[in-house]
């Protein structure tokens, strides 16, 4: 039973973690149909955002939970400044070209954002761990456990929410809506779909930002961390089905707790279960367990 | 008539090539070695870019003639290293077309480098292929000479299974009466070999002490180590070994020690003393720490003239303490100096490859944290004490510190000449002294 509850609890942890990381990501792909590699480099920008201005925050004797302030902070400013950056000056130019050369672009801005990170931070980690070491730890089924990743579910369930939120109950959300389902649709009837995708994509870089953000009191927040955020989000939002919050949702949710489930019984297995979970869906259901209806054209 | 003549031709072939070998080749001003550390990726902060330190200072110093005595001779047989520093972030085959391109491109005399036991064991070969001198002094696998003799190549430090068996070592004096252990180590050929190290020298040196059937083998560079940290926490097993060395060693350290884990569990770290240093007060204390031999925070008190030498003058220029590979890089720099000024001295002038590489072969000096001797591979590679110590800190310095610290003789960790270190092992390491 305890050693059930601690899969239980470390799998939603995880899981909370892969849906923050991956909904900027299905959310850009679901609007514009752009598989946005140039995600992992929001998330490190992020990282490295909240874990400067922490780390000299705590220098200057600010509080320790001054630094959520920072974290919501870095998010929103890097999402913003660098979604508004690459959607007018890269992808702009980009929409009536292949999706294909689409990618190749978030790519090569991918690189330039890693090697701006070197040029600006160097290559010595970063480390803001005051405001995990400030909320401390609680016991939980016989083992303590720190109270920021329970956290992390929170943030997840709070992402999930607003999105839901956004996307069905507000203005913009039955915009979005209706340039999902038919672009060309929503252009004729007189949406205003460039503006629509600055703000999707903005958005979808706040959400990279923000996992970032959010993860960097946990980790040394040094040069190629993010690397492994783009292939985790993927693998989720494929599983999920491209474009669905939903899906990204059930998708973290499965990796997460077969990952705990592996880790706990069969850590062989840890590496390769989230590629295994890809796997199954894609020969099942090729188009991911959540891909939004598409309307077919005649 | 003609065979006599076959046998002239031949012996003085032989004569005159001995004699050509044993001539000093032209002099030299500057000699060119390439340096090849990390300088981007996870393994650039805790050890690329002290090992770039290390590197560097010891070059000025030695160029200039100011090391301590008795290496206070300027360059190298009177040249002076001028130093070309590669990357070895990008993946063995990247390195292997770097290490060409450095050789066969840059025209480098020698190349000095590679941390990750990936890179080296693909860029051996190539060193062999190419005839230059290689020498390694960071990366840890001990297959780079148990997978053949090597010619070119040179290792001037300890590899993981005196790391391994150290640790049993330590075990063993200090946590004797432990029943079990477990680990957390990378799931790539670096973790599981340096887990199979020590549960092996366990085996021999501690066989009351049981293997847990559950020790953890994350991604390399997962960043998330929550379940594992839970997992590591059920076993009962109090004493959990680590060969984490880089990033994820500092994150699992953040991760591990808010969760009080560091309270619970004994844990070893055979490699992760960077962290120690970039933490400060954040780090645990009472944590197992070895540095791979007399290098780093476990002789970072020892008052002898070199690492005093070391110590200051590396704090002077950088801001903050020589860590591990800061001593291995230094040390194979200057292991390379003594080689080529004995060299010289036996030539009577600027030596050549041929002659550096003999002197070079079973050469022992006195580096900087202690003495090192290179009686494995042939005379190529290197064996020296190792030890560990436990953390704590110094409130009055204001500075992390390691105490208890026991170092472990050559003989006792490392495996004789022509043994593989698992049959060694396996075999229950049959004449170690220790």
């Amino acid at each position: 039973m305890q050693l059930l509850f601690t899969i239980l609890l470390d799998g939603l942890v995880y899981a909370s973690y892969l849906f923050i990381v991956a909904a900027g990501l299905t959310i850009i792909f679901g609007v514009m149909k752009i598989l946005n590699v140039a995600h992992g480099g929001f998330y490190a920008w992020g990282a490295y955002t909240a874990a400067y201005f922490i780390g000299s925050a705590s220098e200057m004797g600010f509080p320790d939970w001054f630094g959520f302030l920072i974290i919501a902070g870095s998010a929103l400013a890097v999402g913003i400044v660098l979604g508004l950056l690459i959607e007018r000056i890269v992808l702009r130019r980009l929409y009536d070209h292949e999706e294909i050369l689409i990618v190749l672009a978030t790519f090569g801005v991918f690189l330039i954002l890693e090697d701006l990170i070197l040029l600006i931070f160097g290559v010595n980690p970063y480390f803001a761990y005051q405001p995990m070491v400030a909320l401390g730890s609680v016991e939980m089924g016989g083992i303590f456990r720190d109270v920021y990743s329970l956290t992390l579910f929170g943030v997840a369930l709070l992402v999930a929410a607003g999105s839901w939120w956004m996307l069905t109950r507000t203005r913009w959300g039955k915009l979005i809506t209706a340039v999902i389902h038919d672009r060309e649709m929503a252009l004729i009837v007189g949406i205003n779909v460039r503006r629509l995708f600055v703000v999707t994509f903005c958005a979808g870089a706040v959400l990279g930002a923000l996992g970032g953000a959010y993860i960097a009191p946990t980790v040394s927040v040094a040069p190629g961390f993010a690397v492994d955020v783009i292939v985790l989000s993927f693998a989720v939002v494929v599983i999920g089905g491209m474009g669905s919050i939903p899906g990204a949702l059930i998708g973290a949710l499965l990796v997460g707790l077969l990952r705990a489930l592996a880790v706990h019984k069969l850590p062989e297995l840890e590496l390769f279960v989230i590629f295994l979970v890809m796997s199954a869906v894609l020969i099942v259901r090729p188009e991911g367990l959540f891909a939004p209806a598409k309307a077919r054209k005649i | 008539m003609k065979p006599n003549l076959l046998k002239l031709a031949c012996v003085f072939g032989l004569a005159a090539s001995t004699a050509l070998n044993a001539l000093p080749a032209a002099a030299k001003e500057e000699f060119k070695v390439g340096i090849v550390t990390f300088l981007s990726g996870p393994a650039a902060g805790p050890f690329g870019v002290p090992g770039h330190q290390g590197a560097e200072l010891v070059i000025e110093a030695i160029n200039a003639g100011e090391l301590p005595a008795p290496y206070n001779t300027p360059g190298f047989a009177g040249a002076r290293l001028a130093p070309i520093f590669v990357d070895e972030a990008g993946g063995n085959t990247k390195q292997v077309a770097e290490y060409r391109n450095l050789v066969q491109k840059q025209g480098v005399d020698a190349v000095i480098g590679y941390i990750s036991s990936g890179s080296c064991l693909s860029v051996a070969p190539v060193a062999e292929e190419l005839k230059t001198l290689t020498i390694i002094p960071v990366c840890g696998s001990p297959r780079l000479f148990e997978e053949g003799g090597k010619e070119y190549v040179f290792r001037t430090t300890g590899h993981a299974v005196g790391d391994g068996v150290a640790a049993a070592l330590y075990v063993r004096d200090k946590f004797g009466d432990a029943p079990a252990y477990t680990g957390i180590n990378q799931n790539y050929a670096w973790g599981q070999d340096s887990y199979k190290f020590f549960d092996l020298a366990m085996e021999t040196i501690n066989p009351d002490t049981k293997a847990s059937d559950n020790p953890q083998f994350p991604k390399l560079f997962a960043g998330q180590f929550g379940t594992e940290i839970s997992t590591l926490s059920l076993d009962k097993a109090p004493l959990v070994h680590s060969s984490f060395w880089d990033g994820d060693m500092e994150a699992f350290v953040l991760q591990a020690n808010v969760r009080g884990f560091f309270r619970q569990k004994t844990f070893i770290s055979t490699l992760g003393a960077s962290a120690v240093d970039r933490l400060g007060k954040g780090f645990p204390e009472g944590v197992v720490m070895g540095t791979r031999g007399e290098y780093g925070l476990l002789v970072r008190d020892m008052d002898t003239p070199l690492n005093r030498w070391f110590v200051d003058h590396y704090k002077e220029k950088y801001g903050e303490y020589p860590l591990g590979p800061s001593y291995q890089y230094a040390q194979s720099i200057l292991a390379l100096k003594i080689a080529m000024d004995k060299a010289a001295e036996a030539v009577g002038g600027f030596p050549g490859q041929a002659q550096v590489i003999d002197a070079l072969t079973g050469l022992e000096w006195d580096s900087f944290g202690g003495r090192i001797s290179m009686t494995l591979g042939g005379g190529h590679q290197a064996v020296h004490p190792v030890g560990y110590g436990i953390t704590g800190w110094n409130k009055d310095s204001g500075e992390p510190v390691a105490t208890d610290v026991v170092f472990y003789p050559a003989n006792c960790i490392m495996p004789p000449e022509g043994q593989s270190g698992i049959e060694w092992l396996e075999a229950g390491m049959p004449g170690a002294s220790c």
